[in-house]
């Protein structure tokens, strides 16, 4: 065959199952974000960025991701380091800190709910050890910042892991010569973190950040669990448009709100984090 | 003062011993060439000198003190990686300079060094570029760049021109040595390549399956090999070897001649001579040629004595042909003679 045409020959299966599965749906979408019935309109947008919830909702949504992924991206970091220094017992390790990768994000809401809710661990133990007379309801409109605390938690302890994986494998690809010439140059352990080790890193850090950062605005269920309505987010304004209000319209635009700042973030992360032109990483 | 002394060090991998007991001292601004066959241990050595690797006993000691506890930076040791490990993500100007960086030097001072270096390595013209679009040649030159702007006491070389072609590295080499010796710099140069040992080194450590066979000048390595091994690994075509049979008194019988040699009580040692020491004369060893190849300046013949294998290095005015019978007379004090037993030289 044509060696010319034999690359896009082999890649056609996959982008008929991207066209069939994602942009057709997209497309779909899309159209219902612009349309009230009659032609193209702007209407569903106006509607939802002008009802009270959206600034709260969009709000809420950037400061989690702002409190979360920086966290999450230097919690993840330091795993990886230490895991990659592991001589032996590596790999339990890593299955252990991977585990929560494997719970439905409603599931890690749920335990952590069982946490912090007024039955919960968290209010026995304290009531147990006698902090507390009786048990206090931790998750109240009176206590945002708890709530807001809550699912931090629940969130970097959901999905941390889906960073460190990449991490891991990053640092590993990284030749251990390197680490050696610097340490001879006189690169401290810091130095040779900072010097090496993030710069060669870098594809597998943006890989890692795109991917966080988008879980991040499309948080749902972790938030429906431990905050419900006292603390509004894009996609949980999504979900009410769809089945509480039944409108589509408005559902699709705000989806389509949420693709929007995604596209923008990864651009960002793609452009702060890209490798210079000549380097081979 | 950079004197560099190894004392009793051993390295052992699991189970593999690479590294026996090794002692040896380089002098201050001396250039010494580890040269040994590939896995003989060469690089396992300057890595525990440049503190990459942890000796399982023995000191290193640098300029009267005591390193094989400290960490590389602090040894006043600057290395050329044998896979260069020129970092990818860096230009050959930060490559450079990585070491200044970390040192904090003004600016300037990186600028001056990295410029005046890489003018001495032929690659100020690369000063831009990134790693990955050099020539492994080129990137051999940056690492060794890299290593010479530090302007360090000891300087550890791993096979540091062993992707250059013939010309630039006979050029490189003269050029390294001169550079070293302008910095006063003690060197320790790994390499497999005799000829570059020869050529360069003030000393010679011949390793041998992670031992030191011999330490020594480039021509005692040459004329007077302390073991069978040095003198089968030192020059090209090495040396011959012939089974010699006592005669009683100092006296021994090679290929049917007599020759006087060591006196000692054996019943039989080697003998041994070096292809170009041996010229063909009325009497001496019988040698049928099987192998006649001109090489300009000389003729190598490849002979047989006794079903042993045997070269000549002669004149290439002579006319021989396979299956003449060469009668070659050894140049009496150009003979060595070897325990077949210890391997070692006997006198
Ligand atoms: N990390 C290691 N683990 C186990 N064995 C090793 C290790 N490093 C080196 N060795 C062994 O030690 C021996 C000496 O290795 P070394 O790298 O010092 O050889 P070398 O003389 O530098 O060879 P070359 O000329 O091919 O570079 C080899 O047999 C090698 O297999
Ligand atoms: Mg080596």
């Amino acid at each position: 065959m044509n060696p010319r045409i034999l690359p896009y020959v082999l890649i056609l299966p996959v982008t008929l199952f991207l066209c069939l599965f994602f942009l057709y749906p997209f497309v779909l979408v899309s159209q219902q974000a612009f349309s009230t019935g009659s032609g193209f309109t702007l209407d569903n947008f106006k509607d939802v960025m002008s009802h009270w919830k959206f600034p709260i909702s969009l709000k809420n949504t950037l400061y989690l991701a702002a409190a979360v992924v920086p966290f999450q991206l230097a919690l993840a970091l330091l795993m990886a380091t230490m895991v990659s220094k592991m001589k032996k017992g590596r790999d339990l390790v890593l299955y252990v800190w991977t585990i929560p990768l494997g719970i439905s994000d409603l599931a890690a809401g749920i335990i952590w709910l069982a946490i912090f809710e007024q039955s919960g661990f968290l209010n026995s133990m304290m009531s147990g050890l006698g902090f507390i007379d009786r048990p206090m309801n931790l998750l109240s409109y009176q206590t945002p910042a708890l709530v807001f605390l809550a699912i931090a938690l629940a969130e970097i302890w959901r999905a941390t892991a889906i960073m460190l994986v990449i991490l891991v494998a990053g640092i590993g690809l990284i030749p251990k010569e390197y680490y050696e010439a610097a340490e001879v140059f006189g690169a401290s352990p810091w130095k040779r973190f900072t010097r090496i080790t993030l710069p060669l890193l870098r594809p597998s850090l943006s890989t890692a950040l795109v991917l966080r950062v988008i879980l991040a605005f499309e948080v749902f269920a972790v938030v429906q669990a431990l905050g419900g309505t006292l603390f509004p987010v894009l996609m949980g304004e999504t979900y009410k448009y769809q089945f509480e209000l039944l409108d589509g319209g408005s559902a699709a635009a705000i989806a389509l709100i949420i693709l929007l700042i995604s596209i923008a973030f990864t651009l960002l992360i793609l452009r702060a984090l890209r490798v210079p032109k000549g380097a081979t990483i | 003062m950079a004197v560099i002394e190894i004392k009793n060090v051993a390295k052992r991998f699991g189970d593999y011993q690479a590294l026996h007991d090794i002692n040896m001292t380089i002098e201050d601004q001396e250039f010494m060439c580890l040269l040994g066959a590939s896995g003989c241990g060469k690089s396992t050595l300057l890595r525990i000198i440049a503190g990459l690797e942890t000796a399982t006993s023995g000191e290193v000691w640098i300029g009267g003190r005591r390193i094989d506890n400290l960490s590389p930076k602090d040894r006043g040791i600057s290395m050329v990686f044998q896979n260069y490990a020129v970092f990818p993500h860096l230009t050959v100007f930060e490559n450079i300079g990585f070491g200044l960086r970390m040192q904090k030097l003004p600016n300037d001072e990186v600028k001056r060094r990295v410029e005046r270096t890489a003018e001495l390595m032929h690659i100020e013209q690369l000063l831009k570029r990134y790693s990955g679009e050099l020539s492994g040649g080129q990137r051999q030159r940056v690492a060794v760049a890299r290593a010479l702007a530090m302007e360090p006491d000891v300087i550890l070389m791993d096979e540091p021109l062993s992707n250059l072609d013939a010309l630039l590295r006979m050029e490189m080499r003269a050029e390294l040595k001169g550079v070293l010796a302008e910095s006063k710099t003690t060197a320790i140069y790994v390499t497999h390549d005799q000829v570059e040992a020869m050529s360069m080194a003030d000393r010679i450590s011949v390793m041998h399956e992670g031992r030191i066979a011999q330490n020594a000048t480039p021509v005692e390595v040459y004329r007077n090999p302390a073991e069978k091994f040095v003198a089968g690994f030192i020059g090209n075509p090495p040396m011959n070897f012939l089974d010699a049979k006592s005669a009683g008194s100092g006296n021994w019988t090679v290929a049917g001649q007599s020759f006087a040699g060591p006196a000692i009580d054996k019943a039989a040692i080697e003998f041994a001579i070096r292809p170009e020491d041996m010229a063909p004369a009325e009497t001496g060893i019988a040698a049928t040629a099987r192998v006649v190849e001109p090489l300009g300046a000389h003729l190598l013949v490849t002979c047989d004595v006794g079903g042993t294998l045997f070269r000549a290095v002669l004149d290439s005015d002579l006319v021989v042909h396979p299956g003449d019978i060469l009668t070659l007379a050894p140049q009496a004090d150009r003979i060595r003679w070897f325990d077949p037993e210890t391997t070692q030289a006997l006198s």
